[in-house]
């Protein structure tokens, strides 16, 4: 085998990798349009003022949510990066964390820690103030902010982290004062930052399900997404589901390509910072406003975490660990994680390797560009058409086949598998494509290929941030809501299905038992997977 | 390369064994358990919680069947035909129980039922209901219950309901998904008519959430986040017998209480048709209609059950409130469209 079949062989396996989950994406939905013999209602819904009023109720809710958290995202990122402390890594590292706490769980502690009986609402009653309405508008933000401001503060850090050293330098050696380094100097790095974040956020809050079902409290405070839900779940509406789905597709593919045009990586920053050394002149007064600044902010990210932990702990563990209910759930859960993780990885790489192939051979044709932009669009797709909806598309189209819920494990798998592409790609990708450039020359040339090719120069290079990308998305599969919300039954019940049916029930220490647990075998997953494939030679980023 | 093999290969395992197990539970789905025939009746939360009559009933009927009585609880009465539109004919229930007489029409409409040939002739239902399909296993009232120690001016009559207190919060349950959900919306619509939207959206801000089900919005109401809830006339004996207090109370509307049947039907497709037929009969029969009135704290249909005393100190209702279910049908869909627009703009 030469180079050039090697590479045909690579470009081919990619092509076929993202085909497959491409049409596992839209499958669902465009054999639904083949078959069912009336044409898709589009403009009924929007005719429609309740459907307007959902339409309208996404915009707000993923608007305001995306304001807050970027806007108490700067002066935190401002302070974590200017700070010299011993525990900023830890800190930035804990930032990474809610975004693996599974939604639900996440949820469940905001109501403990924001809710009517929560903590905050107790303080505030406290001082003669009313407590908080945590069902509706206000618990959405709060759970939204919860999860993003933490991925938005990564962010920043790291467009200031981008900033070359010789920047600190000077502003150092010309002790200029606080407001012009942030004039001259942060402002600009954030301001690089700014529209790729804020997007990615309104990307995710758009399409936010879990919370905005547990949180919302009614048809006043519902989004397209779970209006989707509700029309296949509540009502078995399949026309309106689909006519929800387009708009909602429609929507969120205005807002990637807003994205695209705005910023450059809208899932980038897994970077856990530290990197650039700064010089500006010690202010005690800036110090405490800096520390306070940052313990407020690892405060709000640690409180549900400890929440969880507090109401978790009251909860009858021992009993629920026994009931064989949670036990086959468990199961359940860790099994769909381990199957979609590893099919997502395996996709994701042949795509990556596809990728990197295509920087070599002949010249770099317009072909050849598009097919790189097409593979790489072919990962982040999942972000436009999101999990419920291509659960609704496949559960509509099977039931014409066959037995919907027995057909469920599939689809879940799948459906947790390209939900978890976009970010693997975004951690195995930067990798590998530094690899291929400093050895991929030199494996052109001394013709390796195939297995010893992938074993010298990709293997290496994949092994720690495949870890890291095997780690964070049995989190995300484990955890997740989406996907089972419509296909869960009583033959198939994950933990988060399990958690929601008891939450439904408001059996409320049960669930935050579940939560707990919920969260620890999470957190173990993760540990276990990144010390077990990252071997030992190194720590640390 | 030993360390590469070695990672490679641990890789690779970890993989076949995910894969392995997913064939394995797949797999599993399909595999049939057990010799004897198993009934599967899909019901409602409360009505196979341990506390409702499910756990009760089963082992009643199973004493006598050789079976095995399997309860699938769904969110609310509603729900249960919205799962069986959704799995069509491949359904593995084998009982549908928990509709209403309000959705017979829209039942019978999916084709999925069969005449039950289950002899009703001496049961008593108000509004003298019979159906051949769908036999009525208990009714109730629907009203809205209150914590007396601290709602001291109840609502009198809906229009009480309606423009009271914004600040005096109420559950209410979702009519897309549950039973009294859909009563409600019912009620509104016989009371009011072509004024129900504007009724609802006086309504909309003492709502603080709409619940999938019936369980939700009264776990709320007796954790005291809400004072005031959507449930039926039957709720407060189930304190006075159970809890021992008379805290909890149903307040009678002067336009009259709306009148909720329940039924059961058989599906079509059930390998178990005589099983079912013979659960059917067991359900109206003396001994399980004893047990629902404490259990799922509704009225029999029958009028030789002893009642205990709590259940005569109800709200007597002279007028009971009933939409034609061929109207029902036609509308469902309209009003609900004409509910969600009311309950969900700001």
């Amino acid at each position: 085998m030469n180079t050039r079949t090697d590479r045909q062989i690579r470009i081919g396996a990619g092509i076929a990798a993202a085909l497959l989950a491409l049409g596992f994406l839209l499958g669902g939905i465009l054999v639904l349009l083949v078959v069912s013999d009336q044409a898709p209602d589009v403009v009924a819904p929007l005719a429609d003022p309740y459907v307007r009023s959902i339409l309208g109720f996404t915009l707000m809710q993923a608007g305001l949510s995306t304001l807050l958290s970027v806007v108490l995202a700067i002066p935190l990122a401002l302070a974590l990066h200017r700070a010299r402390f011993a525990g900023k890594r830890a800190i930035l590292r804990l930032f990474l964390l809610p975004q693996a706490l599974p939604v639900l769980a996440g949820a469940l502690a905001v109501i403990t820690i924001w809710g009517r009986n929560g903590v905050v609402s107790d303080g505030l009653a406290a001082v003669g103030l009313p407590q908080l309405d945590v069902y509706g508008l206000t618990g959405i933000l709060v759970a939204h902010v919860f999860f993003n401001m933490p991925l938005a503060a990564r962010l920043f850090v790291a467009a200031l982290d981008r900033v070359p050293a010789e920047g600190w330098k000077l502003a150092g050696q010309l002790a200029l004062p606080p407001f012009t380094v942030f004039r001259t100097i942060e402002w600009p790095a954030l301001r690089s930052a700014l529209p790729g974040a804020s997007a990615l956020i309104f990307m995710l809050c758009v399409t936010s399900f879990t919370i905005v079902l547990v949180l919302g409290g009614g048809p006043a405070a519902t989004t397209l997404e779970v209006a989707v839900y509700q029309a296949l779940r509540y009502d078995f509406d399949p026309g309106r589901a689909i006519g929800l789905s387009i708009i909602q597709i429609v929507l969120t593919a205005l807002v990637l390509v807003a994205t695209l045009i705005l910023g450059r990586d809208p899932a980038g920053g897994f970077g856990t910072g530290g990197r650039a050394r700064r010089f500006d002149a010690r202010s005690r007064v800036r110090d405490v406003g800096d520390g306070l600044v940052v313990v407020l902010g690892t405060l709000f990210v640690v409180s549900p975490f400890a929440a969880i932990l507090v109401s978790g702990l009251a909860a009858d563990l021992t009993r629920l660990v026994r009931e064989a209910t949670v036990q086959e759930a468990a199961i359940t859960s860790l099994l769909v994680a381990a199957a979609a993780a590893s099919l997502s990885l395996l996709v994701s790489m042949l795509v990556l390797m596809a990728i990197e192939a295509l920087r070599f051979g002949k010249r770099p044709g317009a072909a050849r560009r598009g097919t790189r932009i097409g593979l790489e669009t072919a990962t982040s797709l999942v972000l436009v058409v999101s999990p419920v909806i291509v659960g609704a598309g496949w559960f509509l189209a099977l039931r014409q086949v066959t037995d919907v819920l027995a057909a469920a494990p599939y689809v879940v798998v799948a459906t947790n598998a390209v939900m978890a592409m976009p970010f693997i790609v975004r951690i195995i990708g930067p990798a590998l494509s530094q690899a291929n450039a400093e050895t991929g020359k030199l494996a052109e040339g001394l013709g390796l290929t195939g297995a010893a090719r992938f074993a010298l120069v990709d293997w290496p290079a994949m092994r720690r941030p495949l870890a890291l990308a095997f780690a964070f998305s049995l989190a995300l599969s484990f955890g997740d809501l989406g996907a089972i919300a419509l296909f869960g039954s009583s033959d198939f019940v994950t933990l988060p299905y399990l958690l929601l049916q008891r939450m439904g029930s408001y059996r409320t220490a049960d669930a935050a038992g579940l939560a707990l647990i919920l969260g620890l075998v999470t957190v173990a997953l993760m540990g276990l997977v990144e010390r077990g494939f990252a071997g030992r030679e190194e720590t640390g980023r | 390369m030993p360390k590469l093999t070695r990672s490679l290969l641990r890789f690779s395992a970890s993989a076949a064994v995910a894969l392995a197990t997913v064939a394995v539970i797949v797999g599993g789905a399909f595999a049939q358990s057990g010799d004897r025939p198993t009934l599967t009746v899909y019901t409602y939360d409360s009505f196979s919680a341990e506390w409702g009559p499910g756990p009760k009933l089963k082992q009643a009927f199973e004493s006598g069947c050789d079976c095995t009585l399997d309860f699938v609880g769904l969110d609310d009465g509603v729900a249960i035909l919205n799962r069986l539109k959704l799995e069509g004919p491949s359904t593995k229930a084998d009982i549908a129980l928990g509709l209403t007489s309000d959705l017979i029409p829209e039942a019978k409409a999916t084709s999925m039922f069969m005449d039950s040939e289950v002899d009703v002739s001496d049961l008593t239902v108000p509004t003298g209901f019979s159906d051949a399909v769908f036999v009525p296993y208990d009714y109730s009232y629907l009203a809205f219950v209150y914590d007396s120690e601290t709602v001291t001016n109840p609502p009198k009559s809906l229009a009480d309901l309606v423009s009271g207190d914004p600040n005096q919060k109420i559950a209410i349950e979702d009519p897309r998904t549950s039973t009294p959900g859909l009563g409600f919306l019912l009620w509104m619509k016989a009371v009011y008519g072509d004024e129900a939207a504007a009724k609802w959206q006086e309504l909309q801000p003492r709502i603080l959430t709409v619940t999938p089900g019936w369980s939700e919005a009264y776990g709320l109401f007796t954790k005291g986040e809400v004072p005031i809830v959507l449930s039926y006339t039957t709720s407060p004996a189930y304190h006075v017998i159970e809890e021992g207090t008379d805290r909890y109370k149903a307040a009678g509307f002067a336009e009259g209480q709306y009148l909720q049947i329940e039924v059961a039907g058989i599906l079509k497709e059930t390998p178990h048709a005589e099983l079912a037929r013979k659960f059917l009969t067991f359900l109206v029969g003396k001994e399980a209609q004893s047990i629902l009135p404490t259990t799922n704290w509704a009225l029999p249909v029958r009028d030789d059950i002893d009642l205990p005393e709590a259940f005569s100190d109800l709200v007597s209702v002279d007028e009971p409130l009933l939409i034609d279910p061929d109207t029902v049908a036609k509308n469902r869909r309209a009003w609900t469209d004409e509910w969600l627009q009311a309950v969900g703009a700001r």
